[in-house]
């Protein structure tokens, strides 16, 4: 994984609620097993109709939505099934950042594991980038703050180690597999 | 020492190596189940950095999601009709053969849902740490086991280490008291919970479900309310094991056997919330004021009373949006509705006393024309079982199709779908777009609204067809 520091870019905003994991990535994709190429599948049933013609209206079928990396997504975005090839197809889409005032706990913990940053905000700051899509926002992962297109400042909360992770461009796999004689004491100690 | 929660004692006991601010904990996880759908990256990382598989003791393998429920398909008589499952299907017994983990095979008789099997084998046992790469692992809270969903990447850590990553959760306490209701089921109780928690609302949380109307519920109930409980956000919903729970156990192939049993219970006896011990959040439900639930939205906290109106919510884009898909408006009964389809199965509502409850209903009536009812249950196991009361025929001779195990149109992974535009009640666990097929409306219910719906060809009161 590469090293992630600051992402700038323009923002797509989808402000429904409870966007779950179901219309980020339907079932029907779920059967390949490689992690690769998800993207075209991304919001499968609200971009393409019953025909597979792309749906006019709907966000990422507009030029506007053209190379952003930020999602701006109303309350509770990722409920539902554990899926991880949801932030798979957000990250091959080009995403690389969700934005929104609760992200469900899974998904956060996906995302977090494939270079895409997990952004809670207040209410404020969140209505502020709804009511502007396309806002030009700059998140510093280094020092957890997130800059919005009138140059104010907003403190984020991240996990520190998967933040470790991020900025390295590390695996939490390797920092597991580390702790082996710990792991295995464990097992002795406990006759597991 | 300080009164603990049920949780705390669970998640002490499994912390290899404590969090500190800068690192989560090393937890161990005790119970490992996969499945075809959320495993094959995660063994293509092993291979790429050259891993095995720590423990295959303590790791299981089961096909349920992609499955066909076809007899014919799923015995090999035919293919299986979609290409790109049996494909996912192979390459699961093949990474299972390669790195030793025991599958459940196609044919196995014990092969069945993940969160139905696991529990029906013994293998889900109090005082456990279980994951599994699927939301609905919350299921085995049901026995006082810590369990909860993880995504693919996490799947390669426990299969390489044994072991995840973990932030301490919060505790929330819901507290429910009073009798269920004529005609009100576990579903129906934690699709109230739901609504009471909003579908965010456990975000964060560990639920443990206490009070007197948990402790009355059977483990086949208890399962259905933990189930759900990533429905309400929260990743594991817990109850403290009891006599209900060692009941359950005794016997099963994979429980402690004669003095080892016993050994086991008088742990399992510790493991329940202390005296005074404090949650971060509770709530209380009054489970008496309860009556059969149906969802009409398109998210498991959008349900009411069966005798209720959809809800009028002014200025609400996610509101209309929902009630657009469904084709419902405000103000409207879900009673009465028409419906295409009927779903009995599911990790939720696919076990033995699931079948019996709808049975009963359906026993001697014929299925309304021009509704398809499909009858899945949880396992092979409880297939054979339900076979053996004759509760296949009771479904066949109303008119439904009774199928082999699996995820089934829960979610349509293996062509089991609600064609676009239908109704289906269904007793699976998610109502969102798309999930029973592109454009289906799913409205969650009970086994007994279930299969009072599919006699009636409408959404339909339960109460009516039992007897008291």
């Amino acid at each position: 994984m590469d090293p992630i520091h600051t992402i700038r870019s323009r923002t797509v905003v989808m402000p429904s609620s409870n966007i779950d994991t179901d219309q980020i990535m339907p079932a029907r994709f779920l059967t390949t097993t490689t992690r690769d190429g998800l993207g075209k599948h991304l919001f499968a049933d609200w971009r393409y109709d019953g025909r597979g013609q792309p749906v006019a209206d709907f966000i990422l079928n507009s030029s506007e939505a053209v190379g952003c990396q930020i999602l701006v997504a109303g309350r509770n975005i990722g409920c539902g099934s554990s899926r991880e090839h949801a932030p798979w197809g957000l990250y091959d889409y080009g995403f690389r950042a969700v934005i929104s005032t609760e992200i469900a706990d899974i998904f956060r913990n996906n995302c977090l594991k494939n270079g895409l940053i997990p952004v809670v905000v207040d209410e404020a700051t969140h209505a502020s980038l709804i009511e502007t899509p396309g806002a030009v926002v700059s998140i510093d992962l280094e020092h957890c703050v997130l800059t919005l297109p009138d140059q104010s400042t907003v403190p984020f909360v991240i996990e520190r180690f998967a933040r470790h992770c991020l900025l390295n461009g590390v695996d939490e796999t390797g920092y597991l597999l580390s702790k082996s004689a710990e792991i295995t004491s464990y097992e002795a100690r406990t006759q597991r | 020492m300080t009164a603990r929660t049920l949780f705390e004692k669970l998640w002490a006991t499994h912390e290899v190596v404590a969090e500190t601010a800068d690192t989560p904990a090393v937890l161990y996880i005790d119970l490992h189940l996969t499945h075809e759908v959320t495993s094959p990256q995660a063994f293509s990382s092993l291979r790429a950095r050259k891993l095995s598989v720590r423990r295959t003791d303590l790791t299981f393998a089961t096909l349920d999601h992609s499955t066909p429920t076809d007899t014919d398909q799923l015995f090999g008589k035919i293919p299986i009709r979609m290409e790109s499952a049996a494909k996912q299907i192979h390459e699961f017994e093949k990474n299972c053969a390669e790195f030793g983990v025991e599958l459940l095979g196609l044919t196995h008789k014990q092969r069945g849902i993940v969160h139905i099997i696991g529990p029906e084998l013994g293998l889900t046992q109090p005082g456990k740490t279980i994951v599994c790469g699927d939301s609905h692992t919350s299921t085995h809270g049901a026995f006082g086991a810590l369990a909860f969903g993880i995504g693919t990447t996490e799947v390669g850590d426990v299969l390489a280490t044994q072991c995840l990553l973990q932030r301490k959760p919060k505790t929330l306490a819901v507290n429910v008291e009073g009798a269920l209701p004529f005609g009100v089921t576990a579903k129906d109780l934690v699709l109230a919970i739901i609504r009471e928690l909003g579908v965010g609302g456990g975000t964060g949380y560990v639920i443990e479900y206490r009070g007197s109307t948990i402790r009355a519920l059977s483990m086949d109930e208890r399962m259905t309310v933990c189930n759900m409980s990533i429905e309400a956000g929260a990743r594991a919903g817990l109850v403290a094991p009891d006599e209900t729970t060692y009941a359950y156990l005794q016997g099963k192939p994979h429980a402690p056997q004669g003095p080892a049993f016993d050994r086991a219970v008088a742990h399992w006896k510790t493991l329940p919330t202390d005296a005074g011990a404090r949650f971060d959040r509770q709530i209380d439900i009054d489970a008496s004021m309860l009556e059969p639930m149906i969802t009409y939205g398109t998210n498991p906290g959008m349900s009411i009373g069966i005798s209720a109106k959809v809800p009028t919510q002014a200025n609400d884009e996610v509101h209309a949006k929902a009630l657009a898909y469904m084709g419902l408006t405000a103000g409207q009964a879900v009673q009465g509705q028409p419906v295409e389809f009927v779903f009995l199965g599911s990790c939720t509502n696919a076990r033995l006393s699931d079948l019996r409850a709808a049975a009963a209903i359906v026993k001697g009536h014929k299925v309304a024309a021009g509704v398809r009812f499909l009858v899945v249950p949880g396992s092979q196991q409880i297939k054979h079982l339900a076979e053996a009361e004759g509760l296949d025929r009771v479904f066949i001779d109303a008119g439904a199709e009774w199928r082999e195990s699996g995820c089934s149109m829960c979610l349509g992974m293996n062509g089991d779908l609600v064609s676009r535009g239908s109704y289906c009640v269904s007793t699976s666990n998610r109502n969102f777009e798309g999930r029973q097929g592109v454009g289906a409306r799913t409205l969650l219910a009970s086994p007994i609204t279930a299969a009072a719906s599919a006699l009636a060809g409408c959404v339909s009161d339960p109460r009516s067809r039992l007897t008291a």
